[in-house]
């Protein structure tokens, strides 16, 4: 499937009805998707009869995009049960042929002790965080922390240029390696009252990562 | 025409899912407690069946089966061949991938914690006594 038409599949999928702000549930917008799946799969190989975990699954379009590319398994998980409701209905109005679902959990708990997801069980994570600058400063790096006990191979995510040192330093700590893959703006329209202007374009970094320790 | 596919856990989740309640050890695999369950075809992939046959316990998985009254139908052991025994790859896809649990629960084995399965999705959140 080429970007173009995958970005187009995507935007069937509904978002957020009310977004919550103290979980920073930004839309992850069909382009970013497309842009993120299209690359994971075609310049990795990451995606195609794979199993795929989706983390802060949202209303799916992470998980919807995977299954389109031939994932033949998904787990979508988010903390807010109004989200998988939109997370289920959208997945199956896509009618998708492989299997997806999703359960309700907390991504900030992920210990390597005591996890809720036995670890290594999935080949490739994917999540666009949320960037923790509100009132939930370091749930970017939970998730980090989280994606590198889940996957076995790659990790591919969405973290803010100005915090690329600091990434690259804890991935290190993870057991992972990052390869920032590419340099994108992420529109965050206005989502949220508190935006003054009409839209608010934000410098993320698509990055890679591929586990280095068992 | 195709029935359109549900999201609902199947067992290939189950058997990844473990009981992170505090103090508790051996929280694997969570005891299903199935009020309605439902058999759905997908599509059959044996590659991909066979690599996750690597990953999945399968000794919980069998269990799994008996819990949700599924017996007779899984060897106790993975057979030696199985990458290339197809039989045997769709019986395991069909374990992993077909059966949709849409209300029930999961207990912790040691705690007897309950995260109950509603309209196909776990509740795997734990109270803030329990972390």
């Amino acid at each position: 499937m080429k970007l173009r038409q995958l970005e187009i599949a995507l935007e069937d999928a509904k978002p957020f009805q009310e977004p919550k702000i103290q979980l920073e549930q930004y839309v992850t917008t069909p382009h970013l998707a497309a842009c993120l799946l299209h690359t994971a799969e075609t310049q990795f190989g990451d995606i195609c009869g794979k199993n795929v975990c989706d983390l802060g699954c949202g209303c799916g379009i992470l998980s919807i995009g995977s299954s389109l590319l031939g994932a033949n398994h998904c787990l979508g998980i988010d903390i807010d049960e109004d989200a998988l409701e939109i997370f289920q209905s959208n997945c199956e109005a896509y009618e998708l042929n492989n299997v997806v679902e999703c359960i309700q959990a907390d991504i900030a708990r992920f210990s390597p002790s005591r996890n809720m997801i036995l670890a290594k069980r999935f080949d490739t994570v994917l999540m666009n965080p949320p960037f923790g600058t509100k009132s939930n400063k370091g749930i970017d790096m939970e998730f980090l922390h989280a994606a590198s006990i889940l996957a076995s191979h790659a990790v591919y995510s969405l973290h803010k240029s100005s915090t690329r040192a600091h990434i690259v330093k804890k991935a290190n700590d993870f057991g992972m390696q990052a390869q920032v893959v590419a340099e994108m703006r992420y529109n965050l329209e206005s989502s949220y009252k508190f935006h003054k202007k009409k839209s608010k374009d934000i410098e993320v970094d698509f990055i890679r990562f591929t586990i280095t320790t068992g | 025409m195709r029935l359109s596919a549900f999201v609902r856990m199947r067992l290939i989740t189950h058997n990844m899912l473990t009981s992170h309640v505090k103090g508790v050890k051996n929280g694997y695999p969570l005891v299903i407690k199935a009020e309605d369950i439902k058999e759905q075809e997908t599509d059959f992939n044996p590659d991909f069946i066979s690599r996750m046959i690597t990953r999945i316990e399968w000794p919980a998985l069998t269990k799994a089966m008996e819990m949700i009254g599924h017996t007779d139908q899984l060897p106790e052991e993975v057979p030696k061949d199985y990458e290339t025994n197809n039989d045997f790859l769709k019986q395991a896809h069909h374990a992993l991938m077909e059966i949709e649990v849409i209300t029930g629960s999961l207990t912790c084995p040691e705690s007897g914690r309950e995260f109950p399965i509603a309209n196909g999705i776990p509740n795997m959140l734990l109270n803030e006594d329990e972390v």
